[in-house]
């Protein structure tokens, strides 16, 4: 190992490189999130804690999050329905279908915005049947909460697509000629290797749920205490001119979002020591 | 003779072998009605929330007919907005390749403690709020920032202005290129550039003629995807710009601007726009993707 590295080390450029990485890496990166922790700090306790007891934020982050987490739910089981049906059945349109579970990323999250406002208001396509039914969803919670699953369908997909893809078939196999049903073999044998691919996508989604802006907005309908996300209710403090309430919403989010970041690591280094690779 | 051993041999053993395999897939698949269900589930899910708000964008652009249409996009706010955001990608895409390959380089060819927390931080604006990326310029830059006074007097405007928006397109994009080659160069090891160092060619040279070589398609996979973001990004661009109609709206806070103002035929033409960069980059990004695993399979040989 040591002489593989001596080896490795014969390379030119190691000094130049590493150091521009770092360099480039604190002034775009580092020093501006630091500049965030920092400004925080200006605040005393009692203010950090009066600004996030306040009912309008406390309200913002209970929708920012709760339906973040109910978005990341739905993905997480019609994310598994999406990959089993993309992994292991052939059907017409298959590719296609493949190809744009990527859309919610390449898709600019105003036009997704603009788009799911269209698609949902009352006299939308999909509105208008809704509201037949008595079920309002642009301008409601409801908007929030499809715009939230629109925006993390492609994490669980893509997370959990090459784990399936790589799935030994002779665990399966041995499920099934040791006599287990098909159901008993999907969930004792097949769940449990793909659990830690799962959590990754469930945490991935709800992430960004968590943090999502533009394709949430025009959806919301924005009215405080109701409808209004975090991320929206930090941009309305900044018009304001309210700079200690927008920095201690944004450290309460950048903090979860370290969390999220740590347990989504410590689940891959899990995943990497129990599903052996092929 | 050795021939003949080998192909009676393996005749039987296939024949074998695809019997074992029908046996297999009854072993590992579910009734008909079960299938149906699941693909049409599956179908359904993804028409509703992918294909049908892909579909509305240009529904809604093209609703008064295709002069409108074209109207919409030749109006001059239209023009300016495409061109700050042909501006904006052009900066942030490029300086994001230069460190891009600068990371790449040091962290895929060579050994050193804490590889993994680097790749944590390169990865960070992945999980960072938009809003937020904007916030951290605005603490920086804005009149009650920490250089909001020295800008101030030395007459330098960065917030609300074209290096304002740059500065946070970057901050969003900062880990696309970097992420897509480290991977790949890990995987291509460093004996080629070993041979030719030790043939005495220069760092550069290697770089250039060696390594370059092998990772265009890396490199072009990562500028593609750090584009589509760049020129799509909403969140932090709108807390930065300062909204100067004309002058720092981006296509996607004009979208918003329109938007808000009734004038849905115009908001739906700039964001079909974006939403055809969006469809071009999936098409290209599943292009490149099948260059790269050849390349993948060409080296495993």
């Amino acid at each position: 190992m040591s002489a593989l590295a001596a080896r490795r080390r014969t390379l030119p450029g190691f000094g130049l490189t590493m150091g521009l990485t770092l360099s480039w890496l604190s002034i775009i990166i580092l020093i501006p999130l630091a500049g965030l922790f920092l400004k925080s700090l200006e605040l005393s306790p009692e203010q950090f804690w009066n600004i996030l007891s306040s009912r309008r934020t406390l309200n913002a982050l209970r929708v920012s999050f709760g339906l973040a987490f109910a978005a990341a739910s739905v993905n997480l089981v019609m994310g598994s329905i999406i990959v089993w049906a993309l992994v292991r059945y052939r059907f017409p349109g298959r590719r296609i279908f493949d190809a744009i579970v990527d859309v919610p990323f390449a898709l600019p999250t105003a036009v997704a915005g603009v788009a799911l406002t269209a698609l949902f208001a009352e006299k939308g396509w999909l509105g208008a049947p809704l509201a037949a039914l008595g079920i309002k969803v642009a301008f409601t919670p409801v908007g929030i909460f499809v715009a939230m699953i629109f925006i993390g369908i492609p994490f669980v997909v893509r997370t959990v697509q090459p784990v399936l893809q790589d799935l030994d078939p002779e665990i399966e196999e041995a499920a099934g000629s040791l006599g287990a049903s098909r159901w008993q073999t999907i969930i004792r044998v097949i769940l449990p290797s793909l659990a830690p691919a799962l959590l990754t996508g469930l945490a991935l989604a709800f992430a960004r749920a968590v943090g999502e802006y533009g394709s949430v907005i025009f959806i919301a309908g924005n009215l405080p205490n109701v409808s209004e996300i975090a991320p929206l209710l930090i941009v309305i403090r900044l018009s304001e001119f309210r700079y200690a309430d927008a920095t201690a919403i944004a450290v309460v989010m950048l903090v979860v979002s370290f969390v999220i970041i740590f347990a989504v690591n410590r689940l891959q280094r899990w995943a990497r020591s129990r599903v052996p690779a092929r | 003779m050795t021939m003949q051993i080998a192909d009676s041999v393996s005749l039987p053993a296939s024949d074998a072998k695809a019997h074992a395999a029908a046996a297999r897939d009854n072993l590992r698949t579910e009734p008909r009605a079960v299938r149906i269900v699941i693909i049409a589930l599956a179908v359904i899910f993804l028409t509703v929330f992918v294909v049908l708000p892909l579909v509305v964008v240009f529904a809604q652009a093209l609703s008064r007919g295709i002069l409108a249409y074209f109207a919409a996009l030749a109006e001059p706010e239209a023009l300016a907005a495409i061109k700050l955001t042909l501006i904006v990608a052009a900066i942030s895409v490029g300086l994001n390749l230069v460190f891009g390959l600068v990371a790449a380089w040091a962290i895929a060819k060579f050994d050193f403690p804490g590889k993994t927390f680097l790749i944590t931080l390169i990865d960070l604006p992945f999980s960072v709020s938009p809003v937020i990326s904007g916030l951290v310029f605005v603490l920086l830059f804005g009149a009650q920032g920490y250089f909001g006074t020295w800008l101030r007097d030395h007459d330098i405007q960065i917030l609300f202005a074209v290096p304002g928006i740059a500065l946070a397109t970057t901050f969003v994009t900062f880990p696309f290129v970097a992420r897509a080659l480290i991977p790949l160069m890990q995987e291509q090891g460093t004996q080629e550039e070993e041979a030719a160092i030790s043939l005495g060619a220069s760092g550069l040279q290697t770089f250039f003629r060696v390594t370059l070589p092998n990772i265009k398609w890396g490199v072009l996979y990562g500028v593609l995807l750090c584009n589509a973001r760049a020129m799509g990004e909403f969140g932090a661009v709108s807390v930065v710009s300062g909204h100067i109609r004309g002058e720092t709206n981006t296509m996607p806070l004009l979208v918003e601007i329109l938007y808000d103002e009734y004038q849905f035929v115009a908001a739906f033409a700039i964001a079909s726009l974006l939403a055809m960069l969006a469809l071009i980059t999936l098409i290209a990004k599943t292009v490149l993707e099948r260059h790269l695993d050849e390349g993948q399979d060409a080296g495993d040989h």
